[in-house]
């Protein structure tokens, strides 16, 4: 009996193939989570086993202060998450989150610190200029792709640090406050507005930037999963030559999938920065988000909603970091958890074809790994 | 005239020392991808070797009064070795189990600074790793006093530019007139055919990812030992700028030694501007001269990427079956 309902529960595993996918995901969390306990054995055994909980479960700690701050945390990332993830699901890796989001950080503040004449509309249009500036420049690694051939990762990759060094150029030359050496605050007028999340999280940073990633996360899963629009980008995506075979336009979608990862990225810029209290500075570091979004959109199998939940997840290990100092960890720890579930998220492909191969053996059945939400 | 002399003996040992690990990170990244492996962990395997080796050298400035060379040498050693080792998991990763190569380089692009910050922080209470930082050789002993040649290749130099020119032309000549580089230069332009033949191609690329990882290692810590006394957890970009003069180099040694040349000038230049007479005139920012190899770059992509010069084979898996 039991046996046949272990049978039963493997054969639907296996008849489902996203599941399988998801089984990856969790399998490269879960070693993330046991290198970084690994590592906080090593230098702190005492202390090892309460500071981990700290990471896992430290957004709990203060209640709604420490929750809305975990959402705070996660927005950008959800958002460049977003980004890399639409691009995976239209063949291209985007590893230029970061310079897409520099620009769109620089573009809004610009706007924000200048600009205060628009009154209301403020932060709107600072919101919309990151979002154009960051497609602006993804747009320029998709006319490269579609038009040159030059892959989207080495010119994303230059384009990373020229974004990096023309931020610096720009703040020193527009908009400097030469006393604390970083650019001058945005007005309160641009700042994303708290709405009735200020009552909700008393006391945490949380801002309506959450709602944006909300309507983003869903207007992209209806744009790919609804839309002529997007089964063309994904189309393309697979298949190049096919696509262009069926009757589609091949560059252009190249263009316009990167722009629109742009443009995501540049919000995420403009959020992270129209808030009291953070600045841009002139200093000649690549921003971690880019990067970090790559994790995010590999956790969330590429597809917007996973991408989500796997945002506010960071969101949470970061606030855990957070309190981490509490028992002598540093906050590094959360960058190793999160690089090492990006070095076994890159194993998906292999672990997949494993597992599969492993159900097919147990119950025979045909398993056909779910194409798209993998890379190749 | 002599005004100018004295300009251009000033700049290029300040070049010298930035083109020679630039030069060395390229070709280590040349080794990785003809034999079929994209290699952008360049930055995080520098960062790694460049931790590990100050942090060694730190340990025996303390422990013990060998003379400064000598420590250099070693430190570059075990610098190399971090890097061998730590590029380790991204050959497993490309090679083994098939993965995207670009995510697992991202991966150790991430932890390597996460690392060595963690470790840094956690022993010193600090990010940073302090050495006594004094690694410049002021005048090689007679060959300072050659004319010309004496004042640009031997004043103010450091060991690791005689290491690395060694080592370059070496590792030139491993890939292109021995069997071994036949061998790998054939796994990345056609690993089949190679296969066909009886070569080993995981063997094969294993040993260009590890070259390519003990260069940026060794890289990393010429990195920390030329242009600063303390190590940050970074190189600030130093190995993605190998990438980008391999590219510009074309995937050829001889092409990789004039970009390295024309982007170490541009370093040079964003830091010291302000001291020569005709760019000073001019008075672009810095970050105009630090921004131009990657424009460049992308100019020369842009131009050429349809007869591109990358190994065929360079970002694929290897798949039996698909011969």
């Amino acid at each position: 009996m039991r046996r046949r309902i272990v049978q039963g529960a493997l054969e639907r595993v296996a008849n489902r193939p996203a599941s399988i996918s998801a089984f990856s995901s969790i399998l490269a969390i879960v070693s993330g989570l046991v290198v970084g306990f690994v590592i906080m054995l090593i230098v702190n055994p005492g202390d090892a086993v309460p500071g981990f909980l700290t990471i896992l479960f430290g957004w709990l700690s203060e209640g709604s202060r420490s929750a809305g701050d975990m959402l705070y945390f996660g927005v950008p990332i959800v958002l460049t998450g977003l980004s890399v993830a639409f691009a995976f699901r239209t063949g291209l890796f985007n590893i230029g989150a970061t310079g897409q989001l520099t620009m769109g950080a620089f573009t809004a503040v610009y706007i924000g610190v200048n600009w205060g004449f628009l009154g209301a509309f403020h932060w709107i249009v600072a919101v919309l200029g990151g979002m154009i500036a960051g497609a602006v420049w993804g747009s320029i690694a998709g006319l490269l792709k579609a038009f040159r051939n030059v892959h989207e990762v080495v010119s994303s990759i230059m384009l990373n640090y020229i974004a990096m060094y023309m931020n610096t150029m720009l703040i020193i030359q527009l908009i400097y406050n030469r006393q604390y050496a970083r650019a001058r605050s945005p007005l309160p007028s641009a700042h994303i507005p708290t709405w009735f999340l200020r009552d909700i999280f008393p006391g945490s940073s949380v801002n309506i930037g959450i709602f944006i990633a909300i309507g983003l996360t869903i207007l992209l899963h209806i744009i790919l999963n609804r839309t002529v629009f997007g089964y063309e980008l994904k189309s393309v995506g697979f298949n190049r030559d096919a696509a262009k075979y069926a009757g589609m336009n091949a560059k252009r979608n190249i263009v316009l999938s990167m722009t629109i990862s742009g443009a995501l990225a540049g919000i995420a810029g403009a959020i992270m920065f129209l808030v009291a209290g953070r600045h841009l500075e002139p200093v000649n570091q690549l921003m971690q988000e880019g990067f970090t979004g790559i994790a995010i959109a590999l956790l969330g199998l590429s597809a917007p909603i996973g991408v989500f939940l796997a945002g506010i997840f960071y969101g949470a290990l970061e606030q855990g970091g957070y309190y981490l100092q509490l028992y002598d960890f540093m906050p590094e720890i959360i960058d190793i958890i999160i690089a090492v579930i990006i070095y076994f998220s890159a194993f998906s492909l292999f672990i997949q074809t494993y597992v599969a191969g492993y159900l097919r053996r147990k119950v025979g059945a045909e398993v056909e790994l779910q194409q798209g939400t993998e890379l190749k | 005239m002599s005004q100018t002399l004295g300009i251009v003996y000033f700049l290029f040992p300040l070049v010298l020392a930035s083109m020679v690990p630039l030069a060395l990170v390229a070709l280590g990244a040349l080794f990785s991808e003809r034999s079929g492996v994209i290699n952008i962990a360049l930055e995080g395997i520098m960062v790694m070797g460049g931790f590990v080796g100050v942090m060694s050298i730190r340990y025996i400035e303390m422990a013990t009064t060998l003379p400064p060379q000598l420590i250099a040498f070693l430190g570059l050693l075990i610098g190399a070795f971090a890097g061998f080792a730590f590029s380790f998991f991204h050959a497993y990763a490309s090679i083994n189990m098939k993965s995207n190569q670009i995510i697992s380089a991202t991966a150790l692009n991430l932890f390597a600074p996460a690392i060595a910050v963690f470790v840094a922080r956690t022993i010193f209470l600090s990010r940073r790793v302090v050495i006594s930082g004094n690694y410049l050789i002021r005048e090689v002993p007679i060959l300072s006093e050659i004319p010309i040649i004496g004042n640009l290749f031997f004043t103010r130099a450091y060991l690791s530019t005689y290491l690395g020119i060694v080592i370059f032309i070496v590792l030139t000549i491993v890939l292109y007139k021995t069997r071994l580089g036949l061998r790998i230069r054939s796994c990345g332009e056609n690993p089949h055919a190679a296969d066909s033949l009886g070569v080993n191609i995981y063997r094969i690329r294993y040993i260009g990812v590890l070259i390519s990882g003990a260069l940026a290692g060794m890289g990393g810590v010429i990195f920390v030992l030329s242009f600063a006394t303390r190590f940050d957890g970074t190189v600030v970009g130093f190995g993605f700028l190998a990438l980008a003069v391999l590219i510009f180099g074309q995937w050829h040694p001889l092409k990789i030694l004039y970009a390295a040349f024309f982007f170490a000038a541009m370093r040079v230049v964003a830091s010291t501007y302000s001291g020569i007479p005709v760019l000073q005139d001019i008075r672009l920012p810095a970050e105009v001269y630090r921004m131009l190899p990657y424009v460049a770059t992308l100019v020369v992509l842009a131009f050429v990427s349809k007869k591109s010069q990358a190994p065929r084979a360079a970002g694929e898996p290897y798949d039996v079956g698909k011969r």
